[in-house]
């Protein structure tokens, strides 16, 4: 699984304090945590931290860049501060997110291809995010439309069928599988598939307990990649054995180590 | 219209062992051998590269012949129980590496110590220069006193020493960060388990490049397809990109042979199948080249007539570089 880690966030206390005072040592601390952790990218999200959101953006990427040569994820609904980051930052990169509107895809695509950058695209529209399988599986088909015309490899292209909390919405998560299987079904080549993981247990109690039972279940269902805390082990754990489940990686005695020490 | 690209795409690649040392690195032997290498699955030359041949090792040994084929026995017989002689000559039969067993250290023969044994590989180390295979008995207490021993005989020598298995593996991978040498690891017919091998010698410290594989050997005949699958399935996994299943194979299927009645029958009980002087290295080198189709990268012989016949099957099948 391509585990985005989700940690590098300003709506976290510590690492809005720490853009806000321009202090990297917490920056690089979670970077360095979450890829011990399991994470293969780095979810960077200036949150609502008080600066430009662009200074900030360019200062979390210079901040990780000097922890890290792993991808790094701009996650910013500013397409301008999207911008600004895809020319500063040197690491791999995956830009988070486009919605599913025809033109915003365009521009995406355009500038993942102009960058040799990753995109991943909601099935989000001008009118939110749908509450039913076909919606979300009809959204699949324009991103992967647009993003062939534009030239984008399907290796490069991650679809997040938008996962919405379980204590508010408890159809969805039910419903997102049944996306993730048939949006599977439609694509030949198939691009990827992520979620925001955390989503599902928002405001929850048992976090960590809804987060791992969901993995278990995406995977099954065709999930290949996750915007998720990679400092829970229980969870990270959880998704290497959903993973092995699904022989996606050969079995041995050890192999959350294995899975691991593959990195 | 293009014709579509149906080449396979491949994230790994067999990882490159080299055993032996020369001077430059060392150690003394005349040349080095290094074998995997490849990108892609066995034979298929239009789409990956196969930088190095598979190579082939005659056995020798510390112990008795008693059991060995009567068709490999004729050849050692003059050579068994001087080392060196034999060392020598299977260099002269054209052997690319030695496999030195070391029976006599066994139980069941005579127990021979792990010092004797040491000197055992000092004095093939001596007698020739070839890169050195050494194996041990099957014992885990008998192996870990006498393969440490031997290891730090042949120190700097870069040799591949096994086997460690599952249970039984710290102190000879300890030997072997020690002394400079490679690692043969051990498990019968089980990919999981060759996996967990490969994990558990990763955490004492050795380097999965350093790392050659054992899935045991079985003759053709007498559960040879068990072991095939077995390779073939960890080469899918490695090749996939799973780096604890990239190591290259050995198959040590000289002693297997004579498990086998169609080699082993002489030609009084079998007047239909022809002369059993033919009939046996056939049967040893169709066994080896059967391994070959499924990916192993290191033969251990025991007659130098199907040392010849594997390595011209070798030289006719091999992918061009």
């Amino acid at each position: 699984m391509f585990v985005i880690g989700e940690r590098i966030n300003g709506m976290f206390t510590e690492v809005k304090k720490a853009i806000e005072s321009r202090d990297k040592g917490p920056i690089k601390d979670l970077a360095e945590r979450q890829l011990e952790g399991g994470a293969d990218c780095l979810d960077l999200n200036v949150g609502p931290s008080k600066g430009g959101d662009i200074d900030n953006m360019l200062w979390l990427i210079e901040a990780a860049q000097e922890a890290t040569d792993a991808p790094l994820c701009i996650d910013t609904a500013k397409q301008e501060v999207m911008e600004k980051a895809l020319e500063a930052v040197e690491n791999p990169v995956v830009m988070n997110s486009s919605k599913a509107i025809e033109e915003q895809l365009e521009n995406y695509v355009a500038l993942a291809t102009e960058h040799d950058a990753q995109l991943i695209a909601l099935t989000i529209d001008k009118s939110g995010v749908p509450s039913d399988v076909d919606g979300r599986v009809g959204m699949a088909a324009t991103i992967v439309t647009k993003a062939m015309e534009g030239g984008l490899d399907m290796d490069d292209l991650y679809i997040d069928p938008v996962i919405l909390p379980v204590n508010v919405a408890p159809k969805q998560p039910r419903r997102v599988i049944e996306a993730l299987r048939q949006m599977k079904i439609i694509t030949d080549p198939a691009p990827n598939f992520i979620l925001g993981l955390s989503n599902v247990s928002q405001n929850c109690k048992e976090r960590s307990l809804l987060n791992s039972g969901y993995v278990s279940m995406a995977v099954e269902a065709g999930l290949n990649a996750a915007i998720m805390d990679a400092l829970d082990e229980d969870l990270m754990n959880a998704a290497i054995t959903a993973e092995v489940l699904m022989e996606k990686h050969l079995y041995c005695d050890d192999y959350i180590n294995a899975y691991l020490s593959n990195k | 219209m293009a014709i579509p690209d149906v080449k396979e795409k491949l994230s790994g690649k067999v990882n490159e062992v080299t055993i032996g040392a020369t001077s430059d690195d060392g150690g003394s032997r005349s040349k080095v051998v290094t074998i995997g290498g490849e990108d892609g699955y066995p034979m298929c030359g239009f789409e990956a590269d196969y930088p190095n041949k598979p190579a082939v090792a005659l056995e020798l040994t510390n112990g008795s012949i008693e059991d060995w084929h009567p068709e490999a026995k004729k050849h050692v017989e003059d050579l068994a129980g001087d080392l060196g002689k034999w060392a020598a000559q299977c260099e002269e039969w054209g052997a690319d590496l030695l496999c030195l067993h070391l029976d006599a250290a066994s139980s069941s023969a005579e127990g021979r110590s792990a010092d004797d044994c040491a000197e055992d590989v000092e004095e093939v180390l001596e007698a020739s220069g070839l890169p050195l295979v050494i194996w041990g008995v099957d014992e885990d207490d008998v192996d870990n006193e006498v393969l440490p021993a031997c290891s730090q005989a042949a120190q700097g020598e870069n040799c591949l020493i096994g086997t460690a298995k599952e249970d039984n593996y710290r102190t000879l991978a300890a030997a072997c960060l020690a002394d400079g040498h490679k690692i043969i690891g051990e498990a019968p017919s089980d990919i999981n388990l060759s996996k967990q091998v490969h994990i558990l010698l990763k955490d004492v410290g050795m380097k999965l490049e350093d790392m050659v594989m054992h899935p045991t050997t079985g003759a053709l005949g007498f559960g040879m397809i068990y072991i095939y699958t077995t390779i073939e399935r960890g080469r899918i996994a490695g090749l996939d990109g799973d780096q604890l299943l990239q190591q290259p194979v050995v198959v040590n299927l000289g002693k297997e042979i004579g498990r086998v009645k169609r080699a082993t029958l002489s030609e009084d009980q079998a007047p239909e199948w022809g002369p059993r002087s033919v009939r046996a290295p056939l049967w040893e080198a169709a066994t080896a080249v059967s391994y070959l189709e499924a990916g192993a990268n290191l033969f251990i012989l025991r007659n130098p007539e199907a040392l010849d016949q594997t390595k011209t099957a070798i030289d006719n099948m091999w992918p061009e570089a």
